[in-house]
C-alpha cells in the first residue's frame, strides 16, 4: 500500500502540522509506505529536510508556477501525480491552504475529502467533530479509488523520529502546467495593523464567548479580568461583533495562548477555539450548558448563569486578595 | 451582478443535541433551526454588493420543508428570490452529493458570483463552496472577508493563518466562501418581512436535478466525545461556587 503525505511549508521549513499528519498516516501504514510530497517553485531544501524524517520516499513536485500557492496550480499538479501513482491514501495537514484546494482535488478524482480528522481507528474509521465539537462522527471511505484525509492540528503527536534512519530517496516530478490554467492571482500577504497585544505572553487570561449576549455586559468581564490581573480575550464571534478588537481573539484564526490560568466564560468550546488555548496550564470554564465541549478540556467548572457567577467570582477574587 | 448565495439551515446553536436511535444522526424532532451563521455573512456581502452595483441576489438552499423558514428570513433581509431544493435525505448525502444538487440548480441561473459560508455549524465540513467551484468550472477562493468589484472581475480579501491576509484577483464568474466578521449582519425589518411574502421561492425536487450518485464517504455513527480531562464542577450557589473556585485556584492549581 502506498500513502501520499502532502507537506506544507512556511518560511522555508515544513510546518509542524505536516509532521502531525505523518503521525496520522503511520496509523494507516508503516513509514516505508509513506511518500512525502513537497510542492513549490524551489523544493530542494524542503525535500532534504523531509528525507531525514524516516519516510519511505520523497517527491519534489516542482514548477515555477507553484509559487505563490494557487488552488489551480496545486490541484492540476497533484492530480497528475496522483493519477500516475494511484496511492491508496492522500493525507494532508488540515490547514487553511488545504481547505482551499483539497476538496476540489478530491472532487476531480470523484472522491470526497474526509476533513479535519482527529482520530484513525481500525477499519479504517476516521473520527471528526460535528456540531461544534459536541459530537464525534466516525467516517468510512466507501467504494474504490484513493481516499483523501486531512488531519486536525494538534490531534496527533508530531513525528520526530528518523534521525538515525538513512535519508529517503528523493525524486522530482515536473507537472505540465501553463500560466493560462491559473485563474486566481494572489498578492503578497499583509497584516492589517501592528499587533499591540501579545496574549501569548500573558500569565492569566479571561476569555469571553457568545454567552455574554450583548456588548453592554463586557464591563462585567473587564471587572473580573482587572481583579485577576488578567488580559481580556474572546472567541471569534465576540470580535466579529466588534465588542473586542480582532487582535484579542483566541483560536485558529486568532492567537494561540498557553497562560497559567485560562478562564473561559460563556464559550462553548468549538474546536476553532480549543486549538488556540488547550495548552493552558489551568483551564476554568463557566457555562450554563453542562454538555458544552469546553468542559472536555477544563480542570474546573461552574455550571450556571454567567451573569450571577462572574460578579460572584470577581468579589471572591477581591476578597482573597485582602 | 447576479449573485447566488447558498445557505444552509442548521440546528440552533443552543439546542440540546440528542443522538437518535441507530446512532446515525441526531434527534431532529423538537429541535430549533436557524440560518448557518457563516452563510448569513455570505448573504450580507451579497446584499452589500447589490446595493453598490445593482443586480440580483438569489438564495438557494437544500433540505426538507422546514428550510422554508430560513429562506423566508433571507428574503426578508433583502434577497430578491429563492430556490428551494426539496430534499428529505440531505444528511445521507456526502459533501459531493449535496454540492451536485446545488450545482445543477445554480447552472440554470448563470450567475456572476456564487457565495456561501466557509463552513456549516452542524457538519463543519467546509467543503461545499470549494466543490461547487469545481463542479461549475469556476475559479474560487476561501475564507473571504471582503469582495470588491474591479474591471477584470473581483478583488477579494482572504484570511490567512496567524493574523495575515492576502488580496486575490480573479475573473467572474467565481465562487467564494465567506469568513465571518467582514461586515455587520443586518436584521430583517418589518417592511422586509412583509415584502418577503410576495417574493418568489421556486421549489425544485432533488430527484429532478439528475444529481443522484453513490456516496464516496459514509458517516457510520455518531457518539459523544470522550473527555480529555475530568473536570471538577464546583456546586452550590454562585457565591459558594466562586469562593470554592478561588480556593482551588490558590491551593490546588496554584495559579493565583
Amino acid at each position: 500500500m502506498n500513502i501520499f503525505l502532502i507537506l506544507e511549508e512556511s518560511g522555508g521549513h515544513i510546518k509542524k502540522s505536516s509532521w502531525e499528519a505523518l503521525g496520522a498516516a503511520l496509523k494507516l501504514a508503516p513509514a516505508e509506505s509513506v511518500t512525502a510530497v513537497v510542492l513549490g517553485a524551489q523544493t530542494e531544501a524542503l525535500a532534504a529536510e523531509t528525507a531525514a524524517k524516516g519516510v519511505g520516499k520523497v517527491v519534489r513536485v516542482e514548477h515555477p508556477l507553484l509559487a505563490p500557492y494557487t488552488p489551480d496550480g496545486f490541484i492540476i499538479s497533484l492530480e497528475q501525480l496522483i493519477r500516475a501513482e494511484a496511492p491508496a491514501y492522500v493525507v494532508f495537514p488540515h490547514t487553511y491552504q488545504v481547505r482551499d484546494y483539497a476538496p476540489a482535488l478530491a472532487c476531480r478524482m470523484g472522491q470526497v475529502l474526509i476533513g479535519d480528522v482527529t482520530g484513525v481507528d481500525d477499519g479504517p474509521l476516521f473520527t471528526r467533530q460535528l456540531m461544534q465539537g459536541r459530537l464525534n462522527g466516525s467516517y468510512r471511505h466507501s467504494g474504490n479509488g484513493t481516499c483523501f484525509v486531512s488531519v486536525q492540528a494538534g490531534a496527533f503527536r508530531a513525528v520526530d523520529s528518523g534521525a538515525s534512519a538513512p535519508p529517503a530517496e528523493i525524486t522530482k516530478f515536473t507537472p505540465t502546467l501553463d500560466a493560462t490554467q491559473i485563474r486566481t492571482h494572489p498578492g503578497e500577504p499583509f497584516r492589517d495593523s501592528a499587533q499591540t497585544v501579545d496574549l501569548g505572553s500573558a500569565q492569566r487570561i479571561v476569555s469571553v464567548g457568545r454567552g455574554i449576549k450583548d456588548a453592554e455586559h463586557m464591563g462585567l468581564m473587564q471587572d473580573l479580568a482587572t481583579a485577576l490581573g488578567a488580559e481580556l480575550a474572546a472567541s471569534r464571534p465576540i470580535c466579529d461583533n466588534g465588542w473586542l478588537p480582532m487582535e484579542r481573539q483566541v483560536g485558529s484564526s486568532g492567537q494561540t495562548v498557553s497562560p497559567k490560568l485560562y478562564l473561559a466564560v460563556g464559550i462553548s468550546g468549538a474546536i476553532q477555539h480549543l486549538v488556540g488555548m488547550k495548552g493552558s496550564q489551568c483551564i476554568v470554564a463557566i457555562n450554563k450548558d453542562p454538555d458544552a465541549p469546553i468542559f472536555e478540556v477544563a480542570d474546573y467548572g461552574i455550571v450556571g448563569d454567567l451573569f450571577e457567577a462572574v460578579p460572584a467570582l470577581t468579589e471572591a477574587v477581591k476578597a482573597a486578595k485582602q | 451582478m447576479k449573485i447566488i448565495v447558498a445557505i444552509k439551515q442548521v440546528p440552533d446553536r443552543d439546542a440540546p443535541v440528542r443522538i437518535a436511535a441507530g446512532s446515525k444522526w441526531i434527534e431532529e424532532r423538537e429541535l430549533q433551526f436557524a440560518m448557518n451563521e457563516p452563510d448569513a455573512y455570505a448573504l450580507e456581502e451579497a446584499l452589500e454588493l447589490k446595493e453598490k452595483h445593482g443586480g440580483e441576489v438569489i438564495v438557494i438552499s437544500a433540505g426538507p420543508e422546514r428550510v422554508g423558514t430560513t429562506i423566508r428570513e433571507a428574503l426578508a433581509k433583502g434577497a430578491d428570490r429563492a430556490i428551494h431544493i426539496v430534499c428529505e435525505d440531505l444528511e445521507a448525502r456526502d459533501a459531493l452529493g449535496v454540492a451536485r444538487l446545488l450545482a445543477a440548480a445554480i447552472k440554470q441561473e448563470n450567475p456572476d458570483l456564487v457565495l456561501t459560508g466557509l463552513q456549516s455549524e452542524d457538519l463543519g465540513l467546509g467543503q461545499t463552496g470549494v466543490i461547487l467551484a469545481e463542479l461549475l468550472a469556476m475559479p474560487h477562493s476561501t475564507l473571504i472577508l471582503h469582495v470588491e468589484k474591479i474591471d477584470s472581475g473581483i478583488k477579494v480579501k482572504r484570511e490567512l493563518e496567524e493574523g495575515w491576509f492576502q488580496s486575490i484577483e480573479m475573473p467572474l464568474p467565481a465562487v467564494l466562501t465567506m469568513q465571518s466578521g467582514g461586515n455587520k449582519l443586518r436584521y430583517a425589518t418589518l417592511m422586509g418581512i412583509k415584502r418577503a411574502k410576495t417574493k418568489e421561492t421556486r421549489l425544485v425536487a432533488a430527484g429532478d436535478l439528475g444529481a443522484g450518485a453513490a456516496s464516496a464517504v459514509v458517516l457510520e455513527r455518531i457518539a459523544l466525545p470522550r473527555k480529555e480531562k475530568s473536570t471538577q464542577i464546583l456546586p452550590g450557589s454562585p457565591k459558594d461556587a466562586a469562593a470554592a473556585l478561588v480556593e482551588k485556584l490558590k491551593t490546588e492549581a496554584r495559579v493565583l
